[in-house]
């Protein structure tokens, strides 16, 4: 589904990523794990091209191209959560969820209304529909956040640190619905410091470094027996 | 007591001035957000060339005085085309406000967090939809105070309309001064007209954000 082919990207002097080659196949659920600052990040941000980087990426075949191909639509595809969530504020629950499908999809609006409902029920707040995010959990907040980008129907979600921003006792709330999502067989990437999601979760796991891909593995072979000897170290760092 | 008598005696001319010299100052306001909001948004774009018309623009009306600009419109554009004094002084007044607004507005745009477009354009929306739908709404309610502060100053700078002769507050101060050599009393009696507008105004502005304030948090 998704085809990476040598992608490097600078930020001025600093090389953030080296010759990323990777591959997803549809309904994979692959988490990229590594310490801060290995790339991990901005790797998923460039699956989504809200970062500029060299090299080749391919989307259900045909080759990426910012210069001819409207990224926005190719967006449409590709739901994003942010650690942050990036909620909009001056809109309440629902009307976060309807704002793209009405004004980018273009759907009725009562059709919209009706979709996001069916969505705020799937994350477990059907009773939050007129609520402002200021009002919610940060656990809350994540789980629109996911709602509002399936809204779109996408066929690929990225998640970048879904849970690092929560308290540890919201943390489950947001994994369960991402289980769920990926039980559903969405194809997921997600960024996460979260072994025990990446364990039971992740069809593979990839372990970056200083902007590499050390270590592509499923996560019984990598969390039990990592080939590399940094992703050992790393592994024992935190586990 | 004559202060009195004469506040009151004058109170239909004086009236009639502050409601031209409300109307010359919504005018500004009016066109100067619209002029600021253009201009903002070619100081944020990423063309090196429109930051520069910009700052060009903002550099020389923040540089040069107000009444200066008044008597460029009022005498070089009145040379070329027929236009009121009203509307060379309004529009002079836009011109200048359109400078500070811009940079009111410029501020209101780069305060607000910049996952806030990263999520807009992550939904497959363009940086225009963005900006319409995410990020302007959010920058008007801190715009607003700011906002509020241009206008009472637009509304204080309109008195050097009455050097254009419009029939203004301070101008129609001047010619009672002039004509009955009270000058500290017209003079005081204008200051009072402005300040109670300028009261008004600032009651009505404090409303306004109170009522922004509300629709962010909490339940619909």
């Amino acid at each position: 589904m998704i085809k990476v082919t040598g992608l490097n990207k600078h930020f001025g002097d600093l090389h953030v990523l080296k010759d990323i080659d990777m591959e997803v196949q549809e309904s994979d659920v692959v988490c990229l794990i590594g310490a801060s600052g290995s790339g991990k990040s901005t790797l998923l941000r460039c699956l989504n091209f809200l970062e500029q980087a060299e090299g080749e990426i391919n989307i259900d075949g045909r080759i990426i191209d910012r210069k001819t191909m409207d990224l926005n639509i190719l967006r449409r595809d590709v739901g994003m959560v942010f650690q942050h969530f990036n909620l909009f504020p001056h809109m309440t629950v629902l009307e976060n969820i309807i704002e793209a499908p009405i004004h980018v999809k273009k759907i009725e609006r009562q059709q919209a209304i009706a979709e996001g409902k069916e969505l705020l029920e799937k994350v477990g707040l059907g009773d939050k529909v007129d609520c402002y995010p200021s009002v919610l959990s940060g656990g809350q907040k994540q789980r629109v956040a996911i709602a509002r980008a399936l809204a779109m129907q996408p066929k690929l979600m990225l998640f970048d640190e879904p849970t690092s921003a929560l308290d540890p006792e919201l943390v489950g709330e947001v994994l369960s619905v991402m289980k769920e999502l990926a039980q559903e067989g969405m194809t997921m990437v997600v960024v996460t410091h979260e072994m025990g999601f990446a364990r039971e979760v992740g069809d593979w796991v990839v372990y970056l470094d200083e902007g590499r891909i050390i270590e592509v593995a499923p996560p019984e072979e990598l969390f039990n027996n990592p080939k590399n000897q940094r992703t050992q170290e790393f592994l024992s760092c935190i586990l | 007591m004559e202060f009195f008598a004469d506040l009151i005696r004058t109170s239909p001319l004086f009236l009639e001035a502050a409601y031209i010299t409300v109307k010359i100052t919504l005018v500004a306001v009016t066109l100067g957000s619209f002029i600021g909001l253009f201009f903002a948004l070619l100081k944020i774009s990423k063309s090196k060339i429109l930051n520069k018309i910009a700052n060009l623009y903002i550099t020389i009306i923040r540089g040069t005085p107000l009444i200066v600009q008044i008597f460029w419109i009022y005498y070089g554009l009145s040379s070329i085309v027929q236009i009121s004094g009203f509307w060379a002084a309004s529009l002079a007044l836009a011109v200048h406000n359109g400078a500070y607004i811009a940079e009111i507005i410029r501020g209101g745009i780069q305060s607000i967090d910049r996952g806030q477009m990263e999520a807009g354009r992550s939904l497959g929306m363009t940086t225009r939809l963005a900006m319409r739908r995410i990020i302007l709404p959010q920058a008007f309610r801190r715009i607003v105070p700011p906002m509020g502060n241009q206008f009472i100053i637009a509304l204080k700078d309109s008195s050097l309309a009455a050097f254009v002769t419009i029939a203004e507050l301070f101008n129609v101060s001047m010619r009672l001064a002039s004509s009955t050599f009270k000058d500290i009393q017209f003079y005081s009696i204008a200051g009072l007209y402005y300040l109670i507008l300028v009261i008004l105004f600032s009651f009505l502005v404090h409303k306004l954000e109170n009522k922004l304030a509300v629709g962010s948090s909490g339940m619909k």
